[in-house]
């Protein structure tokens, strides 16, 4: 009797309707991003900023190896939370992107165009055969071609927008309450002082806690900045809210 | 007909082509730059077929740029000079590119390299190396003048000579050339003769 074997599929969606519309395993994958280390986007009228929080790296492991903020290009870079493998792989498939545009366009790559490239792919995931959803979110800065600072969000679900700012990841419901009550438009280092005054509602203030890049106007493209600017722009922000008193509990009704 | 000629000397390479891009018998341009950028430390001295020239160059510095944002790091002129190689002898055999090339880098640990490609995929790291009918002039000039721990004055001094030979000689120079140099301050022109 001849021995039938069975092959494996990999033709078969995982990710499918639940019978009240949702895509269980795409919003799973938000709550991958949830647990995933806090970033934050901020952007001004000539700055635009990312700030994360630096996981607490074990006793033996270098610190700098480490990396959450990622550079695509000369003038993009993107923070993600979620699964860091997850992330390694959008990101060189934007880096990939970025080249290619080059190449054949002989032109940079707009953030936009990165963007929807980038949402284009995890949507892919969410309807193809065999895989699953990236557990990723990614917020993408850079400067627009019309000369202006722009923050994109994506999700696992593969939609995408602009924002002025938003935070992504751990705690990132706190921060982002913080933007909407806080949020003005701002330029240069008060700019940056914003995005560390978000992260800091969560996050401890120190420079082994936090990491910044930050693209001015002016085509340089993304800076990251060193421990001691991190520290010195943590210090300002502790001055600026030790001279405003709290709450405005000052006026005792009598 | 293309003029490429290359020097290495203590602690740079210099590069020189002639600036005429012709297609039978009209020069389309006087001022076409072919010692085309790399990256900030490595140029192509490229001649060749005009499509296969442009379409080739680009190709090698996205890719060698692709590197330099995956891993953080730029690649050496040894890497460039290696992966150019390959695409020429991979692409041999399919649809060849018709072009011949000289691979200028200065890189920190390893100082100034300079290759010789030919469309044929041959590859070989020089001292001294030309391409092109004026070629045949400088390589025994520069034979003769070319000496270890070369400054950059002597090596300019070489290099205009050599340019001043091909003028003389060739009966179809090139009117104009352009001279570049790449050091550990990157790559900057040095003459336009």
């Amino acid at each position: 009797p001849g021995k039938k074997t069975q092959t494996m599929s990999y033709d078969r969606a995982i990710t499918v309707f639940s019978p009240d519309g949702h895509l269980f395993q795409v919003e799973y994958a938000l709550e991958a991003v949830r647990k995933g280390s806090l970033a934050v986007g901020v952007r001004g009228s000539d700055t635009v900023v990312l700030g994360v929080e630096k996981k607490a790296v074990a006793k033996l492991q270098l610190s700098q190896t480490v990396r959450k903020i990622a550079r695509i290009d000369e003038h993009i870079c993107l923070a993600f939370a979620g699964l860091t493998a997850d992330a390694r792989v959008l990101i060189n498939r934007a880096r990939t992107e970025a080249q290619s545009h080059r190449l054949t366009l002989d032109e940079p790559a707009s953030v936009e165009h990165m963007t929807k490239y980038i949402a284009g792919v995890q949507q892919k995931y969410t309807q193809s055969g065999g895989v699953r959803p990236f557990g990723i979110s990614m917020l993408i800065v850079g400067f627009s071609s019309e000369g202006a600072p722009v923050l994109y969000q994506t999700d696992p679900s593969g939609t995408f927008s602009s924002w002025k700012g938003s935070a992504i990841g751990r705690n990132s419901k706190t921060v982002r309450e913080y933007l909407e009550k806080n949020y003005a438009e701002t330029s240069g280092r008060e700019t940056i002082k914003l995005a560390v005054k978000a992260l800091t509602e969560v996050v401890e203030g120190t420079s082994s806690n936090i990491e910044l890049a930050v693209i001015e106007a002016g085509g340089k493209g993304p800076r990251f900045l060193s421990d001691d600017e991190v520290t010195d722009i943590l210090k300002e922000v502790d001055e600026e809210k030790g001279a405003a008193p709290a709450g405005g509990n000052g006026g005792q009704v009598a | 007909m293309d003029f490429l000629a290359g020097i290495r000397g203590q602690d740079f390479v210099m590069l020189c082509s002639d600036t005429s891009a012709v297609h039978s018998i009209v020069t389309m341009k006087q001022d076409e730059d072919k010692l085309v950028p790399i990256d900030s430390h490595k140029v192509f001295a490229i001649s060749g077929e005009a499509g296969d020239r442009v379409n080739f160059t680009e190709y090698i510095a996205a890719n060698v740029r692709l590197y330099s944002y995956r891993n953080g790091i730029d690649m050496s002129t040894k890497a460039v000079a290696n992966l150019t190689r390959q695409e020429l002898a991979t692409a041999l055999r399919k649809s060849p590119y018709h072009t011949n090339l000289l691979i200028a880098g200065w890189d920190a640990h390893t100082g100034p390299s300079l290759y010789w490609c030919d469309y044929l995929a041959t590859m070989h790291s020089q001292n001294i190396c030309g391409n092109g009918y004026g070629s045949y002039f400088v390589l025994s000039l520069f034979d003769k003048m070319w000496k270890k721990d070369l400054s950059q004055d002597e090596a300019l001094e070489m290099m205009k000579k050599g340019i001043q030979e091909v003028k003389a000689r060739l009966v179809t120079a090139p009117p104009r050339y352009i001279v570049k140099v790449i050091d550990k301050d990157g790559t900057r022109v040095v003459a336009e003769v």
